[in-house]
């Protein structure tokens, strides 16, 4: 038993784990405030993470202001698809509306490839030190960066949804859109915005992975990682979302763990997380947190 | 011009046995077998390519039928498609080689074992709504492509399985020319079944599952029973298409066989038509013939300036990927009712031609 692998591995859990946490959290915004389940979620985490290299490789822009820029891009990059795409689809069967994320996923991930290529490319350096030295392991500036950048989200998401207007009037359309409506909420706005916002949620995880591993396109599984996540935590669950996502990113990295000092079946590490899925779908489908649906007739 | 094909207006049916009735007119039913007898001339007019080309759109028809039972008829969406189509493959091979069961029987054979595994997949979903199937089926997806890249004794791992040429009394198949009436055989067959099918109690229960679940179960359908069904019929076409495609192909890998190619299937199903029994050949034919309708203008371009400037010919795959994406989303928000319904307005143009209603 290799004890400082397992903390260190745990750690890398923690801070995956975290990120996982963020996209989903994004995710079941999109999803609770305007019931579309968003499979070009990873995709958005893709556009954010090039928009930011591009303006800091080609424009040689600095990152403080690269940074805005990008959240800026995306807004309204998030309204502009909720309004040109997804609004024509409102009332369709769920199916329909499935599948168009499906394909705008499949439109964006070859347009990306088309631009940039296929070949990973690094990121500009944003910190100097390398590593810091944490109760005796070897941590990685750029990973306590992505932990405190996680956890502000986190926490900006809350003060949003607990206190201000505008997520009020998101949980308000969450519950209910008829009563939202005659209460004088705008349902189009509240549904741009959640893209908007979801949209720029996503940016931010996207740049964070790209400074930690540099910008490919297989930077979208996380936008397939985060179904284990909300299914875990249950689907309309924003806390749910980001528990979800730490569970899975640990259990990810005990799975590497697991797997490289007693099984060496080479990848469990990559389908673990779905194994997980299939069961949990198998005895508590509504996962955690999430609420029952119960119909009556 | 009161030609036969007219039906009349007042569309009466006055028995059970007219209503579920295949053709509805003596002519419908000619054309459609007049149809597979010239299309059994096809190995003797086509080249080669063309030929390939009608061979790959049957096995891929066989495939995209299954999965037209799970979205058009019962209301379900499936993204793992592909790796049952696989597995089916990977099945036939493994049974043809290992033991002394010949190819013959071999494929249906696969179709059932790849049912059981999507049964597998498909049970926990069936109790849940369409959005938990998705789900699911994205796992199976990849479970099942990590399986085939890891089990060695079954797909041979890293390297591709070898499959067995189709054989029927000891006389062996071999080349496009032979193997075009197998696969000929398997669609006319399926399709027959699955026509068939929905004329039945069961099939009726599964459109009734589509358009009111709830509905249904109050008036005695088994919810579970239909979408388990449904599911596991999917997977049994998937796994008869990718049997058929294993021995035609002769070799199967994993290559290609991802999340891309299971979207591709629900293409097919988009564009031809959901719960359009004959859609399904026409989206197939439309998502085949559409990569090569794509490389042809893009060789027209070649050395114009649009070539030039965003370097068409090298970035062939991209262009055909966001090509379907946006094909698909195109046919979403316009065409709902896919080629299918295109294609009875069409007929129904030229039947009043001069005349408009």
């Amino acid at each position: 038993m290799n004890t400082q692998f397992l903390l260190q591995l745990l750690v890398n859990g923690l801070v995956v784990g975290t990120l996982y946490g963020v996209v989903a959290m994004s995710f079941v915004l999109i999803y609770k405030a305007t019931q579309v389940v968003n499979f070009a979620q990873g995709e958005l985490l893709l556009i954010g993470a090039w928009v930011c290299w591009t303006l800091l490789t080609k424009y040689q822009v600095p990152f403080w202001l690269g940074m805005p820029m990008t959240l800026v891009f995306m807004f309204a990059f998030g309204i502009l698809i909720q309004v040109v795409i997804l609004r024509p689809m409102v009332g369709e069967p769920v199916i329909s509306v499935i599948m168009v994320t499906i394909a705008l996923s499949t439109v964006f991930q070859a347009a990306l490839k088309w631009i940039y290529g296929v070949s990973p490319q690094p990121f500009p350096r944003v910190f100097t030190s390398q590593s810091v030295n944490f109760a005796g392991l070897q941590i990685q500036t750029v990973y306590v960066m992505s932990l405190v950048v996680s956890v502000a989200m986190m926490i900006g998401m809350a003060w949003f949804f607990k206190v201000s207007k505008w997520g009020l009037a998101m949980r308000a359309t969450a519950f209910n859109q008829q009563v939202a409506q005659s209460l004088g909420i705008s349902v189009k706005t509240v549904f741009a915005m959640a893209w908007a916002i979801s949209a720029m949620v996503s940016a931010v995880a996207g740049v964070v992975v790209a400074v930690v591993n540099g910008v490919s396109s297989g930077l979208s599984i996380y936008g397939i990682k985060v179904f284990p996540a909300v299914i875990l935590g249950g689907l309309d669950s924003i806390g749910g979302a980001v528990v979800g996502g730490i569970i899975i990113g640990l259990l990810e990295n005990f799975a590497q763990f697991i797997d490289s000092e007693y099984l060496h079946w080479g990848n469990l590490y990559e389908v673990a997380p779905f194994y997980v899925l299939i069961i949990i779908l198998m005895i508590k489908p509504y996962g955690l947190f999430g609420t029952k649906d119960i119909e009556r007739v | 011009m009161a030609s036969p094909s007219l039906i009349p207006a007042g569309d009466f049916r006055s028995s059970y046995a007219v209503d579920t009735t295949i053709f509805p007119t003596k002519t419908s039913r000619n054309a459609a077998i007049l149809g597979v007898v010239l299309i059994c001339f096809a190995p003797q007019l086509l080249s080669e390519y063309w030929l390939s080309q009608l061979i790959v759109i049957g096995i891929y028809g066989i495939a995209a039928l299954g999965l037209n039972i799970l979205v058009g008829f019962t209301g379900q969406i499936s993204i793992g498609h592909a790796a049952f189509f696989l597995f089916g493959a990977f099945t036939s091979a493994y049974i043809s080689n290992k033991t002394a069961i010949p190819v013959f029987f071999a494929i249906p054979l696969a179709g059932l074992v790849t049912a059981m595994v999507g049964l597998i997949f498909g049970l926990p979903a069936a109790r849940l709504k369409g959005l938990y199937l998705v789900i699911a089926t994205l796992a199976a997806q990849y479970i099942l492509l990590d399986f085939f890249s890891r089990a060695e004794w079954f797909s041979g791992g890293s390297v591709p399985a070898m499959a067995k040429p189709f054989s029927i009394f000891g006389y062996e198949l071999r080349g496009d020319r032979h193997y075009f009436y197998v696969v000929l055989a398997y669609v006319v067959v399926s399709y027959l079944l699955v026509t068939n099918l929905m004329r039945s109690r069961d099939g009726r229960a599964l459109v009734a599952v589509r358009d009111h679940y709830l509905s249904a179960e109050i008036m005695g359908i088994n919810l579970t029973k239909y979408r388990t069904l449904s599911f596991g019929l999917a997977a049994f076409f998937a796994g008869i298409a990718g049997a058929l495609y294993a021995h035609y192909q002769l070799v199967v890998s994993n290559e290609g066989f991802g999340i891309e190619r299971s979207i591709l299937f629900l293409a097919m199903v988009i564009i031809g038509g959901t719960g359009s029994i004959m859609g399904t050949l026409m989206g197939t034919a439309f998502v085949v013939l559409l990569p090569e309708s794509m490389e042809w203008i893009s060789a027209e371009l070649k050395g114009s300036a649009i070539d030039r400037a965003l370097q068409l010919n090298n970035n062939l795959t991209f262009l055909r990927e966001i090509a379907i994406g946006l094909i698909i989303i195109a046919f979403l928000v316009f065409e709902p009712d896919g080629l299918a319904h295109r294609w009875r307005q069409i007929k129904t143009y030229w039947k009043l031609y001069p005349f408009s209603h």
